[in-house]
């Protein structure tokens, strides 16, 4: 394993990638590697994905274990979780995670709940790849961040990378790992990070070190945090897409806040927060995903809970709001930097 | 601004309505409720034997007659007769009887149990025990089967030991699962038999992905599900059949017909319109019907389909029509829904007493080996649960250390779990200064 904040990798050659690359190198490393890693779903073989995610691996790997699979969600988990217990490891994708839904009682009642019901004797290896998150005109189908429904169901793991970089190491940790995984990847930052201007040409992971990724196998610890970036004054803790636009925004103010992306949220490296925020005694949560019993208040109240007597102003969290996403005000949805700017004001206050 | 039609509602096309009558929701209700006198005649039981046996490698749509019809073995003096007789040797006939018995001897006793407040709950499977056995000795010992919550007979039929059975049922300190499913919710990978979930239906789309990748793999197991008719209505079930069809899985997926779910009759899962069976066609997929209380024609459906799976002919839906003798579960009393009388007039006999006068016709068994078989049956029965209850029954004491509550979530145990597990074995000692695991 290569430790995270290293990004020149020791000496292993890199290349400029972006996340879909990322990914579908990581895929492309798993299946040379181990004969049981598998993959399906909608689109996802002769054609390798809406997002291109698994293109030239069906070529690759033939179609025993890279192929299409009718639009059934709970048929493309129901079957992974029936080839987990032959002994595969299926990395099913669903084409936007909005669409997860029709298979989540065969994720949360089957893949989560096997190894405890079967006291271990049958485990559900799968990892559940699919594009979530808006912020490219998806229309309130095509943008969801569902992630706080999976993250409440004991025995699944959910994974969020925000970097090429991070997207390769943790699919590749995700697939190795013995419990079922959501891989939620953000697909607003597949081709580049978005600092929440959308009114501004945007970047491509070109350039950027995270797009620079070490050629062949590394994997990244789940449960393990990335500091963005140290800083005193105050600490930011998100995922996703929004590390990018917390980055931004926090520069352009010119704060010396601490960035904390979590990468993944189950198993939650708190440590890392508890740390952070015990030295800058401030805490914004930020998510793009719907207020209301979102994973914000999770971390707010373990924030609360563990650092209170550090805490020099109240924990504040910025996410987008309780309504469905919608298609011609998304970046009044979005949660931007005017948003994020206001809370960053408040709590510097005094 | 382009000309066009202005905003002035809807065009009106189409027909006027006329003077049409209100529309009729229908909603089904079976023929008969408690204190209603049984009449079956409704109920078309073709003759034994009559049902031609198509080759195992045919076109799916060759079977089509099949799911319309019954296939039956056993005639009215229980002699085994037809193109579907699956000949089997005396020695697998009594093979079967006993394991149908010792299923019943089960029940039977483990009911008892829970009345007895041994454990929480029971689901006997009385009546409908030549489904299980059948189809576990019809299949190789390692195809695997992704059962419902009635197929305690393959278990058994595979020789599963049943002291293990009631340290499940009784979740006590040698229960396998460490006391934390329902009981009969048995797993046993060892014994090709996949755990059992709440959530009903599940099962049919992963026995899907096992076959699946059994394909994918180059072996020749193959595997098999079992659905009841009422959860058959579920989205899994088509799920299960569309990827069936889709990818020609090497997998046998069963409908066990036992007429009602809980206290909603089969008209509910659609059994009004069409048999079970003939959903098969639909997806393109063979399909069978089958007398489920008739031992020798669900073997027989069970090795076709079989046959046709391993040789890479696709996958098969049987439907079992059969009858559930008894009530849903130990929750469940049937008398408040359903006629007291349709038991006693099922007109498709009992499995067990079938194959009992089969094999004494055949010569090969008496009533004295029967009486004996059963009372081996019991034995056998009592002195696992002697044995089991050496373990302890369920409520009495906390089995298992407590640390296990935690265990299993995940491969290895997070931080936050951890601490939750600490958090109760805080709350323990303080209510039992004494306590240790
Ligand atoms: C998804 C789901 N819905 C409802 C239930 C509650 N439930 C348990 S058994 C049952 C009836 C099942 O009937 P059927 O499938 O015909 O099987 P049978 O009990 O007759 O063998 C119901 C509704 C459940 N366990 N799972």
């Amino acid at each position: 394993m290569i430790e995270e904040d290293s990004v020149s990798l020791h000496d292993a050659p890199t290349r400029q990638m972006n996340m879909i690359e990322a990914i579908n190198d990581a895929l492309d490393i798993m299946m040379a590697r181990d004969p049981d890693v598998v993959t399906f779903g909608e689109d996802v073989g002769y054609f390798g994905g809406v997002f291109r995610a698994t293109a030239n691996l069906q070529k690759k790997y033939g179609r025993n274990r890279v192929f299409d699979t009718p639009i059934n969600e709970c048929g493309i988990i129901g079957a992974a979780v029936g080839m987990a217990a032959y002994g595969l490891r299926p990395v099913p994708e669903i084409q936007f995670a909005d669409y997860i839904y029709p298979g989540m009682d065969q994720l949360v009642s089957e893949a989560a709940r096997l190894r405890y019901r079967s006291a271990a004797e049958f485990i559900a290896p799968i990892t559940v790849r699919s594009p979530f998150g808006g912020g490219i005109f998806g229309g309130q189908t095509h943008s969801q961040s569902p992630e706080a429904l999976f993250t409440h169901v004991s025995g699944l793991k959910t994974v969020i990378p925000a970097s090429p970089y991070d997207a390769k190491g943790l699919l590749i940790a995700a697939i190795e790992d013995n419990d079922p995984v959501i891989f939620f990847e953000p697909k607003r930052i597949y081709n580049g990070p978005f600092d929440g201007y959308y009114d501004r040409p945007s970047k491509t992971w070109k350039g950027h070190p995270l797009g620079m990724v070490p050629e062949g196998y590394y994997s990244i610890p789940l449960g393990k945090a990335r500091i963005v970036q140290e800083g005193s004054a105050l600490t930011v803790v998100t995922y996703g897409t929004m590390v990018h636009v917390a980055e931004a925004v926090l520069a352009e103010k010119g704060v010396d806040a601490e960035i904390i992306d979590l990468r993944t949220l189950v198993p939650l490296d708190l440590e890392a927060v508890e740390k952070s925020v015990e030295k800058t005694g401030r805490c914004l949560v930020i998510h793009e995903a719907t207020r209301t019993s979102g994973f914000g208040a999770e971390l707010v109240t373990l924030v609360q809970e563990r650092c209170f007597y550090h805490l020099e102003a109240p924990v504040e969290r910025v996410t987008g709001f309780d309504t469905p996403y919608p298609h011609s005000l998304e970046w009044a949805y979005f949660p931007g930097p005017v948003r994020i700017g206001e809370a960053v004001d408040r709590l510097l206050k005094d | 601004m382009a000309s066009g039609p202005t905003r002035t509602g809807p065009t009106r096309t189409g027909k006027s309505r006329g003077n049409l009558p209100p529309l009729d929701l229908y909603v089904p209700e079976p023929k008969f409720r408690p204190g209603d006198p049984v009449d079956y005649s409704h109920l078309e039981i073709p003759a034994a034997g009559k049902l031609a046996r198509p080759d195992e490698g045919c076109a799916a749509s060759e079977t089509w007659p099949l799911t319309l019809d019954l296939i039956r073995v056993l005639d009215e003096n229980d002699a085994a007769v037809g193109a579907w007789n699956p000949n089997l040797d005396p020695e697998t006939l009594r093979r079967m009887l006993a394991s149908m018995a010792l299923t019943r001897a089960f029940d039977d006793r483990m009911y008892r149990g829970q009345r007895q407040g041994k454990t929480s709950f029971y689901m006997k499977s009385t009546g409908e025990e030549a489904v299980s056995i059948a189809c576990a000795h019809a299949l190789a010992f390692d195809d695997m089967v992704f059962p419902s919550y009635r197929q305690q007979g393959i278990l058994i039929a595979r020789g599963y030991p049943l002291v293990e059975m009631v340290n499940q049922i009784y979740s006590n300190r040698a229960d396998p699962l460490k006391g934390r499913q329902l009981p009969i919710m048995y797993s046993a990978k060892d014994y090709g038999f996949f755990s059992i979930s709440g959530n009903l239906a599940t099962q049919f789309p992963q026995a899907v992905g096992w076959a699946m990748a059994s394909a994918i793999k180059g072996d020749t197991r193959i595997a098999t599900s079992f659905v009841g008719e009422g959860s058959s209505a579920e989205g899994d079930f088509h799920a299960a059949m569309t990827f069936a069809a889709v990818y020609n899985a090497p997998v046998v997926l069963n409908v066990v017909n036992n007429q009602w779910a809980i206290s909603s009759f089969s008209g509910f899962a659609g059994a009004e319109r069409t048999t079970f069976a003939a959903r098969a066609a639909g997806y393109g997929i063979a399909g069978l019907r089958v007398d489920g209380n008739d031992i020798l024609a669900v073997y027989a459906a069970m090795e076709w389909a079989a046959n046709r799976a391993r040789s890479n002919q696709g996958p098969t839906l049987i439907e079992h029509f059969t009858y559930r003798a008894e009530g849903h579960s130990t929750s469940d009393d049937p008398t408040a829904y359903r006629s007291a009388h349709e038991r006693e007039e099922w007109p498709l006999g009992d499995p067990i007493m079938r194959l009992k006068k089969h094999l004494i016709g055949l010569g090969e068994w008496s009533e004295e080996r029967h009486a004996e078989m059963d009372r081996d049956a019991a034995e056998q029965v009592k002195a696992a649960t002697k044995e089991a209850e050496k373990n302890g029954i369920l409520g009495h004491g906390l089995h298992h250390p407590f640390h296990t509550m935690f265990e299993d979530v995940f491969e290895e145990l997070p931080w936050h779990l951890e601490e939750q597990a600490d958090q109760a074995i805080r709350e323990r000692q303080s209510k039992f200064p004494d306590w240790k695991d």
